[in-house]
């Protein structure tokens, strides 16, 4: 497979304080985007994300590095005819109506009128905001904002689009649905870029990931590579014990009144443990095993780093 | 076809804020009100009606060009609106382009309605439409088109508080840099008559736009002297223009 952005050796620093004093914000990041993948860019808050995002969107200049977008150089119209960029807290016209707001950005890509009406018209319906067209975005929510923002990324139908924290200011069901169009268009065949410090939501639909801390990226592959099947322990809750009857079988977590919450790290100890409940009379809840998620490497990684 | 989209945009922007219409409003007094001046001095009452409302169309003209122009591009940056501007195939030349032309069609519009209230109020007074009154207020607009220029100029690289201060700057240095032309004819020492012939040459002649005086005494000007004036303000607006092209193109937007 093709890679549609190739990143190689990627250096910047801000001057910062009123004595301008250089701090080095990414020190020489290096990745790639295989064609047709999401691509997960991970790393908790101050890593870089989003610096990373700006340079190869040529919003800033990198200090030394390379960024090829579908092999062309990140800047030049080719590549930005082919890319779409939904940036972290979207920040728009607010003057504008919705409508008004696609329309502007579809003009951009000199879109034909019966084009152009059409993909506007099934964009509001994609991100649930037809009935937003003739609201001025003064007037928006947050997560309403954040779904016209992801309409204008995808106003280009973009082969490669760019997400810089696509959940931030969604509710529950905001973000499932974000999800859900995420997965859709991928199906559609386009490359997703998306940056997050939000784990759970990412890591069921990402196919590779990098992890960036304090600037460099530290770990990157496929999910599955990183993540282990290994369960590390069970999460058991049951009533019916006294605490003292479950010593040497788990850690005990909590205790509401009668119901105890512990976690059993051994396999032959959850044995042990369901015929004891099975002698007393008493009763399993829940037996939940945990198995690796990335959070848990995350915060192993950030505490080595 | 990029530079229109913006340009529309950027003139969406500034009819929809409110200090537009303030500065209209006061121009709209201040035109009227010319009236009751004329009515209240000795002297030959059409000529202040029409020097006062002249005047006016120039003032109001340029706290427009420089209110609104001195927040465009900042605003963009500060709001960060220009991210997913950048992020689009455009070059940040045509961005900067679509601004100004915005602004210039924002400009022409209320310079036009200014115009049209100010013949309104001549025709009260002398019942004849004075068109040529006109080619005055065609020069006051091709000293907006130049001040915009300057203000962008300055809202590339300052905050409009600044940029403002200085686009005025250039506006009333503008407006008395002739008189260098009488220091040089008074000055006797080469060195220095050289040097304020230099700073003359770079600092902006605003007076040539000015036909204020010719027009309304209806003294005759030479077409040449028009189509001088007209080739400066073009020729300085480009100048100004590929400097703050300069500017933007090699700026972080963080
Ligand atoms: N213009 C700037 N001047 C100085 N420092 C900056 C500037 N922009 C970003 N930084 C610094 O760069 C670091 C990385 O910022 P960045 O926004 O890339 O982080 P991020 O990974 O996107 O974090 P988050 O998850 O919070 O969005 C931060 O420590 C930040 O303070
Ligand atoms: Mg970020």
């Amino acid at each position: 497979m093709a890679a549609v952005l190739k990143v190689e050796n990627l250096h910047k620093s801000f001057k910062v304080g009123f004595i301008p004093k250089k701090r080095e914000i990414l020190k020489g990041i290096s990745f790639s985007v295989e064609a047709g993948e999401i691509f997960g860019y991970l790393g908790p808050n101050g890593a870089g994300k989003t610096t990373t995002l700006k340079c190869t969107l040529g919003l800033i200049f990198p200090d030394q590095g390379q960024i090829e977008i579908f092999g062309h150089s990140h800047l030049s119209l080719e590549a930005k005819e082919r890319i779409g960029y939904l940036p972290e807290s979207p920040y728009f016209y607010e003057y504008l109506t919705g409508g008004e707001f696609l329309d502007f950005y579809a003009r951009l890509f000199l879109l034909g009128k019966k084009e152009k009406e059409e993909r506007i018209r099934s964009l509001l319906r994609l991100v649930g905001l037809e009935r937003a067209a003739r609201l001025q975005l003064r007037k928006f929510s947050r997560g309403m904002l954040q779904r016209i923002g992801l309409a204008q990324a995808l106003i280009n139908d973009p082969e490669l689009v760019f997400l810089d924290e696509p959940l931030g200011g969604l509710d529950p069901l905001g973000r499932k649905e974000l999800r859900d169009i995420i997965i859709r268009l991928k199906r559609e065949g386009k490359t997703i870029f998306l940056c997050s410090h939000i784990l759970q939501d990412i890591e069921m639909i990402c196919d590779r990931v990098a992890i960036l801390v304090g600037g460099r990226v530290i770990s990157q592959g496929a999910l599955e590579a990183l993540v282990s099947e290994k369960i590390l322990y069970t999460e058991v809750t049951l009533s019916g014990l006294s605490e003292s009857d479950l010593e040497g079988l788990g850690e005990p977590v909590s205790s509401h009144g009668d119901r105890i919450m512990l976690k059993v790290f051994q396999e032959d100890n959850i044995e042990r443990l369901v015929a004891l409940v099975q002698d007393k009379k008493a009763r399993i809840h829940s037996l939940v095993p945990r198995t690796e998620t990335l959070e848990d490497i995350f915060v192993e990684m950030v505490r080595q780093g | 076809m990029k530079i229109k989209a913006i340009a529309l945009n950027t003139f969406k922007e500034a009819i929809r804020d409110r200090i537009l219409y303030l500065l209209f409003f006061f121009a709209a007094v201040s035109v009227i009100f010319s009236r009751v001046l004329a009515v209240l001095t000795v002297g030959d009452r059409v000529k202040i009606v029409k020097d006062v409302g002249l005047a006016s169309i120039s003032l109001f003209g340029v706290l427009m060009a420089v209110m609104i122009g001195t927040g465009l591009v900042y605003k963009e940056i500060d709001k960060k609106t220009i991210y997913t501007l950048i992020s689009k195939p455009i070059r940040r030349f045509e961005f900067l382009l679509g601004k100004f032309f915005g602004l210039v069609l924002t400009l022409l519009i209320m310079t036009s309605l200014m115009s049209l209230i100010f013949l309104l109020t001549v025709f009260f007074h002398t019942f004849k439409i004075e068109a040529g009154l006109l080619l005055a207020v065609l020069f006051i607009f091709i000293e907006l088109i130049l001040i915009t220029a300057v203000a962008i100029l300055f809202s590339c690289f300052s905050t409009p508080i600044l940029s403002s201060l200085f686009s005025l700057s250039f506006f009333l240095i503008g407006h008395f840099s002739w008189s260098l032309e009488t220091l040089i004819q008074k000055t006797k020492s080469a060195p220095l008559k050289l040097f304020i012939q230099a700073l003359y040459a770079l600092l902006p002649d605003l007076e040539n736009f000015n036909f204020k005086t010719e027009v309304v005494y209806g003294l005759t000007v030479l077409p040449k002297y028009y189509l001088f004036s007209a080739l400066y303000g073009l020729a300085y607006t480009a100048f100004i223009l590929t400097l703050a092209v300069l500017i933007f193109k090699r700026r972080d937007f963080v």
